[in-house]
């Protein structure tokens, strides 16, 4: 089955690809037997009520688990074939590849020029020339540049929230990843700087693999061209109850409870 | 007695509070105003630019224990700011929180109580000593690491903690590793706690005598290099107190002493703001 996003665009199956994926936190099972094939160049969302494991299975996306102290997980996730948890697989490099925007936006005390070129910077890059033609082309890919452009030199602490997104999104785009995860990213913001993070989601799902985790319906319909729902299992675990194209599953899901959930029974 | 109104309690809990704060503000200007008022006076060029000569009625000036505090305070700094953010960092950012944690955690508390004359005598033993540096800058200066490298690091780690998670978050997710994140991030957004760490050390190392008069001694001539012994600010006001019959002069060293406090703490404040200006991009 082929299948193509919002832009008409062919969609490459199996970009990342979860198998027999279980997480614990200690001795908590967090998530139970998730298999999952995400295409490339797509926006994924997934859904869920609060505490399905959503989150930690973005997070495990791009290893920020690690982080978390008596983390385990059994299984493989597969990046364009290759299983992020082998031991070869440099973390620092993955994360470049595999970008993250949060739930709160978090940009860094600095100025906006320099939350840009932090990723680069870090990453080699010192010539003046080509740091500023990065922070102006991840700006503009982040629809960010024009309201900006007078004031680069200022903290991005005085942004609206809206806009720090955007330059959190931005700062994504300037280390150059092929998959964008974003944790809710919409949550902290009104409508109208809702509405232009999803069309921002949309333009970029041109070049980029994006998976969102939302807790608002509407906008997984708005924005996604597939979905998958979590639940909890009895002993709280989160496993993947339904995926498939995002049209299918708000207009006619095959399992029961993703219809209870999607129709607002529960959740 | 009778309820009283949440208005009145309100009221009754502000007038503690402002009392508290100007009772404060008062005893500041009331110790700082007295020892300049009586202090000041003394001051004249010749009692800064000559040394103690010594002698009941505290002859000559404060020179050398001028140049005496001002080389401890540096090369106690040049020792302990950087071996104290370190283990500020190892122990905020990369220590596991296991039993050998805990036993070094504990190591610091205890070692943060303990009174400043043990370390005194603990540095006389080991660099007066042991290691025959004899009375000297560097025996003080290395005593004064030992006592307040505690503070250094509860307070530094404090300042650590305090930087929010979502920036670590996002410059690891931004493929950093570990020490970038904490060198580019962490530690500038932590520095106005680091500064006041080091704000903090430089008080207590200022106002210390008695771990200082046992591994010093009391030498007030010039100190030539970081092997000769020397005699500080404090040292020499506790001495003209003690041993002359100059108040005055012990007053007007004070006044000194408390005019080079106030002089580093702007100092410091000033080079913290540059930096982070600069960090901010404002520069």
């Amino acid at each position: 089955m082929t299948v193509y996003n919002f832009n008409g665009q062919a969609c490459s199956e199996g970009k990342i690809k979860a198998e027999n994926l279980n997480f614990y936190y200690g001795n908590f099972q967090a998530l139970r037997n998730i298999n999952l094939d995400i295409p490339g160049c797509a926006i994924t969302a997934i859904i869920g009520p609060s505490g399905c494991g959503k989150s930690s299975f973005l997070r495990l996306l791009n290893r920020m688990n690690d982080l978390i102290y008596g983390s385990r997980i059994e299984g493989t996730i597969e990046l364009d074939g290759k299983n992020i948890f082998d031991k070869d697989v440099d973390v620092v490099d993955l994360r470049k590849n595999v970008g993250m925007v949060f739930q709160k936006p978090n940009p860094f005390p600095i100025s906006i020029f320099d939350n840009i070129a932090f990723g680069p910077r870090q990453h080699g890059k010192k010539n003046k020339i080509e740091l500023e033609e990065i922070v102006e082309n991840s700006l503009r890919k982040a629809a960010l540049w024009d309201e900006v452009k007078d004031k680069i030199e200022q903290s991005a602490l005085a942004l609206s929230g809206g806009q720090q997104q955007r330059l959190c999104i931005a700062r994504v785009l300037s280390v150059e990843p092929e998959v964008i995860l974003m944790d809710e990213p919409c949550s902290a913001l009104d409508p109208m700087a809702t509405l232009k993070i999803e069309d921002l989601m949309r333009s970029l799902a041109k070049n980029y693999t994006i998976i969102i985790v939302t807790h608002n319906m509407q906008q997984a319909a708005r924005v996604s061209d597939n979905t998958a729902f979590f639940m909890m299992e009895e002993d709280r675990s989160g496993s993947l109850v339904e995926y498939g194209s995002t049209s299918k599953i708000f207009t006619n899901p095959k399992d029961k409870r993703t219809e209870d959930y999607i129709t607002g029974r529960f959740g | 007695m009778r309820n009283i109104s949440a208005k009145q309690t309100q009221k009754i809990a502000m007038a503690g509070i402002w009392g508290g704060g100007v009772i404060t503000l008062l005893l500041l200007i009331v110790i700082i105003g007295y020892v300049l008022i009586q202090g000041l006076p003394g001051i004249n060029w010749e009692f800064l630019s000559t040394n103690p000569k010594g002698g009941l009625s505290g002859e000559g000036g404060i020179l050398s224990t001028v140049v005496s505090t001002l080389y401890l305070i540096g090369i106690t700094l040049v020792i302990l700011v950087p071996l104290g953010i370190g283990s500020a960092v190892y122990l905020s950012e990369y220590a596991p929180n296991n039993r050998l944690t805990r036993i070094i955690r504990y190591g610091i508390e205890t070692l943060a109580g303990i009174p400043s004359i043990i370390f005194g005598l603990f540095g006389y033993a080991l660099f007066v000593t042991a290691l025959s540096f004899k009375f000297s800058i560097l025996s003080g200066a290395l005593t004064l690491v030992c006592l307040l490298l505690p503070t250094m690091i509860t307070t530094t780690e404090e300042a650590l903690k305090a930087v929010s998670y979502s920036y670590r978050e996002a410059a690891l997710a931004l493929g950093t590793t570990r020490w970038q994140m904490i060198s580019r991030i962490v530690l500038p957004s932590a520095l106005p706690g680091i500064v006041t760490a080091v704000i903090l050390c430089i008080g207590r190392a200022i106002g210390e005598t008695a771990c200082l008069y046992v591994t010093m001694g009391g030498s007030a001539a010039m100190p030539s290099s970081l092997l000769e012994g020397g005699r500080t600010l404090s040292l020499h006001v506790y001495y003209l107190a003690m041993e002359t019959n100059a108040m005055g002069k012990a007053m007007a060293t004070a006044a000194i002493l408390i005019i080079i406090i106030i002089l580093i703490n702007g100092l410091t404040n000033w080079l913290a703001g540059r930096f982070q200006r600069k960090m901010k991009g404002i520069s």
